[in-house]
């Protein structure tokens, strides 16, 4: 085969497994979405969201899980966004020479790829073991830990794409720096930072392995946060790995919750605000 | 030639205002500038006068921009800048560590050659600056947000629509709520960082009759790529170039007739 | 007045009235405290210390717990392969043999299809594509990862053991040395399924970061090959790749740290089988985040506990070294180009 063909048929086999590739990825969304789909809405029912999780053999709900992990992501976003917005504050109006900023960023990643079971193991050894028990509470840390890196690095990002010249031109009116940053500079990032904590509330809403040793479940319904909790999570964990069929069927309504608020709130997110595209 | 027609216009002006005898205002002396290691302003010496239109020219990188943002110590944002020398300002050295910036830039306000809306309604926008330094009441805020939206011949467009974002402006409209938002802080002197550098010809204009009424009570310095701007606008001229002042004096005399060569190669063209 | 002067229109003289009321100079003059500003910085200061601390603080607590392990079984804890609770003799091979091999499997099969579904989108697609299939792929990132667990387990195990690992025993079994990877009984679950599974949550990771340095990649250097009559995979594999590969191999890490650290999945998928007897993928075995997942609740206190401490230090410690050399290759690259990434 002379060089050209050669050449161009190498071309085409290419382009056509880059296709294939693109399909392969597609092609796994599509069925594990059709599956959580198919699945998951012939278990939506009222029940599910008034009764509560049932003993083995029996029909229920999934009340006292989805209030749980309402509870628990709440105030793990609550604690952590406040935290992750000052910090990432830090790091684009202050830190971007300085030791602190530098040491900080790096570690801030790599927190953000960090194992989460490893965060929930770090909550228990802090918190549950001295305090002797389970609780919602320690859940609600390990979730926050896991929000603050992801709402650091985008308030950063986001701060750092307002241009000086905005910041230039409040200085000039004689602002000290805290009015610039708090009263112009952060308004004018105010959409991309709310990605950010979405995003945030995204990750933690499918979260399981934090609060495998914090929060750890509950069978009944509790608002007190120093019990265990009940959550979605933990609840699709032991029902979906059990022989009920029963619990199978509620487990994959759980999981269909779970997923569509996070389907969701990711494309809100990336649909609604993007880093503008670099060309 | 343009520069004969803007001569004469402004000997015409000149007779029906009357101005009073100018006084100095500002008075540098030695400023040296650097960034990092570049030597960017090299012993400029020259003085601004009392409510009188100042421009500085010359071509890119010359270092005009650099001079004017010594005057509200823009620079200080930036550790890697630095200025040495005297900026007199009614006799106070403006480059003395112990002048308070925040203070020192209500009494010099800058416009920036891009305009830059806060994200905040128009209102708020012109009264940013007056919040941070004055404690006043709703109503003497009011007051004082209308007049400075007059001042830039801007309340008419806007009067109706305070409350609106300050971005839903057009570009030339932007502009001027940025020279109302200078001027709402009543600053003795106003810097004008090529202002209309990103206008098109007629918000231009209007710009520029901005200036000439805004003079009467402030003191204008601007720094303008555009020659003919100069001439048309200013009352004295600096011109400079890679970093050095070669010559300033009233707009018509360097204009006519420049003392240094530079100067006249620049003017007519057959430099820069 | 000057014949020039800008027409103030209607209302000059309101105009002239209010600007009466305020030419003298402003008496209502108030100081603005320099103390917002020290106190807004140490705020942010001290918040942006606490995630420094957040890393400190995990160390230690997970040497403190791991601690009795520690003593005990010292180094040998890595290569010892008993798991025998009740006698309390613990050794991390066979976590550790699981998390490598289902991290391995998953890199193999997510590195190629994340270079292909990279170049897709670059070089092959129409562009209003571009923006809704990038997102169709981010959503693969964001499906959690318990319902990958359960649809791996409920869903993708069966089909495994009906048909794709028979198949694969027909095929691959025969085949010298690596055939010894496909063969035994295929009961789905296991190190294979697991890498499987793993592999698909990785490809968005990987795939995201390649399209990135690809599109940054200088138009003018892309050109320029085209200029040459380079075809379009001669440009990517001859040219923007090498250009990119610092970029690339970042990113590969980043998408092995999270196929190292990643739990639900896995611990539905590997069977916490915590015997290594065979060397086919087909086995059940255990990862460090499912031995984790699946015995901590019942490790009560003591010298189990410890053991498993001591595995989540050891993961910690590999994901951290795998995640900064990731950072560090991507810091280099975005150093490089005059981007970040």
């Amino acid at each position: 085969m002379e060089l050209r063909t050669r050449r161009r048929l190498t071309n085409r086999i290419a382009l056509g497994l880059s296709l294939a590739a693109m399909s392969f990825g597609l092609f796994w969304l599509c069925w594990i979405l059709y599956t959580v789909f198919h699945l998951g809405l012939s278990g939506l029912s009222l029940d599910l969201f008034t009764k509560m999780t049932p003993p083995p053999g029996s029909t229920g709900g999934l009340a006292n899980a989805i209030v749980g992990s309402l509870i628990l992501v709440g105030f793990a976003t609550l604690i952590g966004t406040p935290i992750g917005i000052l910090a990432g504050v830090y790091l684009a109006e202050y830190g971007q020479r300085t030791a602190l900023g530098v040491a900080t960023r790096f570690i801030n990643d790599i927190l953000l790829s960090a194992p989460s079971i490893v965060i929930g193991l770090f909550v228990y050894a802090a918190y549950v073991a001295p305090m002797g028990k389970f609780s919602a509470m320690a859940g609600i840390f390990a979730l926050a830990l896991i929000v603050i890196p992801v709402v650091v690095r985008t308030t950063e990002n986001m701060l750092l794409l307002i241009p000086s010249s905005l910041r230039e031109a409040a200085f000039a009116l004689g602002a000290p720096k805290w009015i610039v940053v708090m009263r112009v500079t952060i308004r004018s990032a105010k959409a991309g930072v709310v990605t950010g904590v979405l995003l945030a509330i995204a990750r933690i809403s499918g979260e399981t392995a934090p609060l495998l040793f914090t929060a750890l479940s509950n069978q009944f319904w509790s608002l007190d946060l120093r019990e265990p909790m009940a959550n979605l999570p933990m609840t699709i964990f032991k029902f979906a790995m059990s022989p009920f069929g029963d619990w199978q069927t509620l487990a994959w309504a759980g999981v269909f919750l779970i997923t569509m608020s996070v389907l969701a709130l990711n494309v809100i997110a990336r649909v609604f605000f993007r880093e503008p595209t670099k060309s | 030639m343009s520069n004969m027609l803007a001569m004469n216009l402004r000997a015409g002006k000149s007779q029906l205002t009357g101005e009073t005898a100018p006084t100095v205002q500002l008075s540098i002396s030695g400023l040296n500038f650097y960034y990092g290691k570049f030597h960017a302003l090299k012993n400029v010496s020259l003085d601004i006068y009392r409510e009188r239109v100042t421009a500085f020219i010359g071509p890119s990188g010359c270092g005009k921009s650099t001079l004017l943002r010594a005057f509200n110590r823009m620079y200080a944002l930036y550790p890697e800048q630095r200025a040495e020398g005297e900026v007199l300002l009614d006799g106070k050295n403006l480059l003395a560590n112990d002048i308070d910036l925040n203070d020192l830039r209500a009494r010099v306000g800058m416009v920036f050659q891009k305009a830059t809306p806060f994200p905040m309604s128009v209102y708020e926008n012109v009264a940013f600056g007056v919040h941070l330094h004055e404690d006043l009441t709703r109503a003497q805020t009011d007051d004082r947000v209308e007049w400075a939206l007059r001042k830039a011949a801007l309340w008419d467009e806007v009067k109706d629509k305070l409350q609106q974002s300050g971005m839903s402006l057009s570009g030339g409209q932007q502009q001027r709520l940025c020279i109302a938002r200078g001027i709402a802080v009543q600053p003795e002197i106003l810097l004008l960082d090529e202002p209309t550098s990103a206008l098109d010809p007629i918000s231009t204009g209007r710009i520029e009759e901005l200036i000439h009424d805004l003079k009467q009570e402030f003191t204008i310095v601007m720094v303008t790529h555009n020659m003919q701007q100069a001439a048309r606008v200013s009352d004295y001229t600096a011109y400079m170039y890679l970093g050095e002042l070669i010559e300033f004096g009233r707009t018509d005399d360097l204009f006519i007739k420049p003392k240094i060569k530079a100067t006249e190669d620049y003017i007519t063209g057959r430099f820069g | 007045m000057v014949a020039d002067a800008p027409d103030l229109g209607p209302g000059i003289l309101h105009a002239v009235a209010v600007g009466e009321r305020i030419k003298k100079r402003p008496t209502g003059r108030k100081k603005p405290s320099i103390i917002g500003d020290l106190v807004f910085f140490n705020v942010t200061r001290v918040f942006a210390a606490l995630v420094l601390l957040m890393l400190g603080g995990i160390i230690v607590s997970l040497v403190y717990g791991a601690w009795p392990a520690i003593e005990r079984f010292g180094i040998a804890f890595l290569v010892r392969s008993e798991w025998n609770p009740p006698a309390e003799r613990f050794g991390a091979l066979i976590p550790i043999y699981g998390t490598l091999v289902t991290s391995a499997i998953a890199l193999l099969i997510a590195v190629p299809v994340s270079f292909g579904i990279a170049l897709f989108l670059t070089e092959l697609s129409p562009v209003w594509l571009r923006r809704p299939l990038g997102i169709a792929i981010e959503l693969l990132a964001g499906i959690p990862s318990i319902v990958y667990g359960m649809w791996g387990l409920l869903v993708f195990t069966p089909i495994m053991s009906q048909y794709v690992q028979p198949i694969m025993t027909g095929v691959l079994g025969p085949i010298p040395i690596v055939g010894a990877l496909f063969r035994g009984p295929p009961i789905g679950i296991g190190l294979l399924t697991a890498g499987i599974i793993l592999g698909i949550m990785v490809i968005p990771f990987i795939a995201s970061v390649m399209r990135d340095v690809f599109e940054v990649t200088p138009r003018l250097i892309k050109e320029s090959a085209y200029g040459l009559g380079a075809t379009t995979w001669e440009v990517v594999w001859r040219i923007v790749l090498p250009y990119t590969r610092v970029g690339v191999i970042g990113g590969i890490i980043l998408g092995l740290g999270r196929a190292l650290g990643e739990t639900m999945a896995v611990t539905f998928l590997i069977g916490n089988n915590n015997v290594l007897d065979t060397i086919t993928l087909y086995a059940p075995g255990n990862s460090i985040t499912s031995a984790l997942a699946n015995e901590f609740a019942e490790a009560g206190e003591g010298v189990y506990n410890a053991a498993l401490v001591e595995l989540g230090l050891i993961l910690f410690f590999i994901t951290f070294v795998v995640l900064a050399l990731s950072k560090f290759l991507l810091l280099r690259l975005g150093r490089q180009e005059g981007t970040t990434t």
